[in-house]
């Protein structure tokens, strides 16, 4: 006989059940997924219209069971201003990596910012161009060995790394800024509540709001999944603190 | 009733599930999958405490917990 069986955990219903192209160990699907947990705990699936980027996430489109757009290359700020304002009522996001937002696209996060239009952005930072085969970032960190610095990013050569949501938490504009790191269990339940404050500061009309999420690129960064995890932890979360920038008054 | 599920034709052996199990029931099997790759299993449900540590860790979303319901 059949025991009764309550449900822990179970694949969230805004998630289009296809295995994605994300290499093994990759955390894109983990950010993926608290996005699809968020938008079906909030109600938000026949309202949700998602911009992708160009990168890794190129394909987002195909893993969920909301509207989607895709967007230049960098452009997904520009773009989801303008869903916006003609959809007022709708929830729009973006989902960049850090070649996309903090390079090519780092004019228009920065007005979109400062604009302060209420949309939400979702930065994923693994520290070089994962999709075209592990060339050197913005936020590649310094000695870090990529295709384009095979001795190492130093900054005489290559410039510093760039922190994101420290230089837009200066603007007046957002509403909501944060850092989390998707290398735990424990810190990615924390990332899943800054996204819901961030998805909230949306939904309430503060302001524009983006959360960077620290991410593993096991196959450029010649690591198993394991060891990519302990590096985020070792390295990247050294130079890049976890923590809420900047939280306006009636986000929650 | 299985208490962790694992869809073994999502997984793509990354073992991350394995390396945060808490009672260490999780293990990369021998078999392969229809893709090539080798997925994780569970060895023992019995001692699996619904944490959801691994459901929160895989990024293919190729895990599900269930719990009896206590009489």
């Amino acid at each position: 006989m059949a025991e009764e069986m309550k449900v822990i955990y179970e694949r969230p219903k805004s998630w289009a059940n296809k295995v994605t192209h994300y290499c093994p160990g990759c955390t894109h699907g983990v950010a993926h997924r608290l996005i699809a947990e968020l938008v079906d705990e909030m109600d938000l699936i026949d309202k949700t219209i998602a911009v992708w980027p160009v990168g890794c996430a190129v394909f987002g489109y195909e893993y969920f069971n909301f509207d989607s757009v895709e967007a230049a290359h960098g452009r997904a700020p520009a773009m989801a201003t303008g869903i916006k304002v003609t959809n007022p009522d709708n929830f729009v996001f973006t989902y960049q990596g850090d070649g996309d937002i903090a390079s090519i696209g780092m004019a228009e996060v920065v007005h979109a910012a400062a604009r302060g239009w209420p949309i939400t952005v979702i930065f994923i930072n693994n520290g070089n161009y994962g999709m075209t085969g592990g060339q050197m970032a913005p936020t590649t960190l310094l000695g870090q060995k990529t295709t384009t610095t095979p001795m190492g990013r130093a900054p005489q050569l290559n410039g510093y790394p760039i922190r994101l949501p420290e230089m837009l938490a200066q603007l007046d504009g957002p509403a909501y800024i944060a850092r989390v790191s998707l290398d735990s269990p424990v810190n990615i339940r924390k990332a899943k509540a800054y996204m819901r404050k961030a998805f909230n500061a949306q939904i309430r009309g503060i302001g524009f709001s983006l959360v960077e999420c620290l991410s593993t690129c096991p196959t450029n960064w010649q690591l198993t999944p394991v060891e990519s995890m302990e590096r985020i932890r070792k390295e990247v979360m050294a130079y890049y603190p976890l923590g809420e920038f900047k939280v306006a008054e009636g986000v929650l | 009733m299985e208490r962790v599920s694992i869809d073994e034709g999502r997984c793509k052996s990354c073992s991350l599930c394995v390396s945060v199990c808490p009672v260490k029931i999780l293990t990369i099997s021998d078999r392969l999958n229809e893709r090539g790759f080798r997925p994780a299993e569970c060895t023992d449900q019995a001692k699996c405490t619904s944490c959801g540590w691994c459901a929160v860790v895989c990024p293919d979303v190729a895990i599900a917990l269930y719990r009896e319901v206590k009489a």
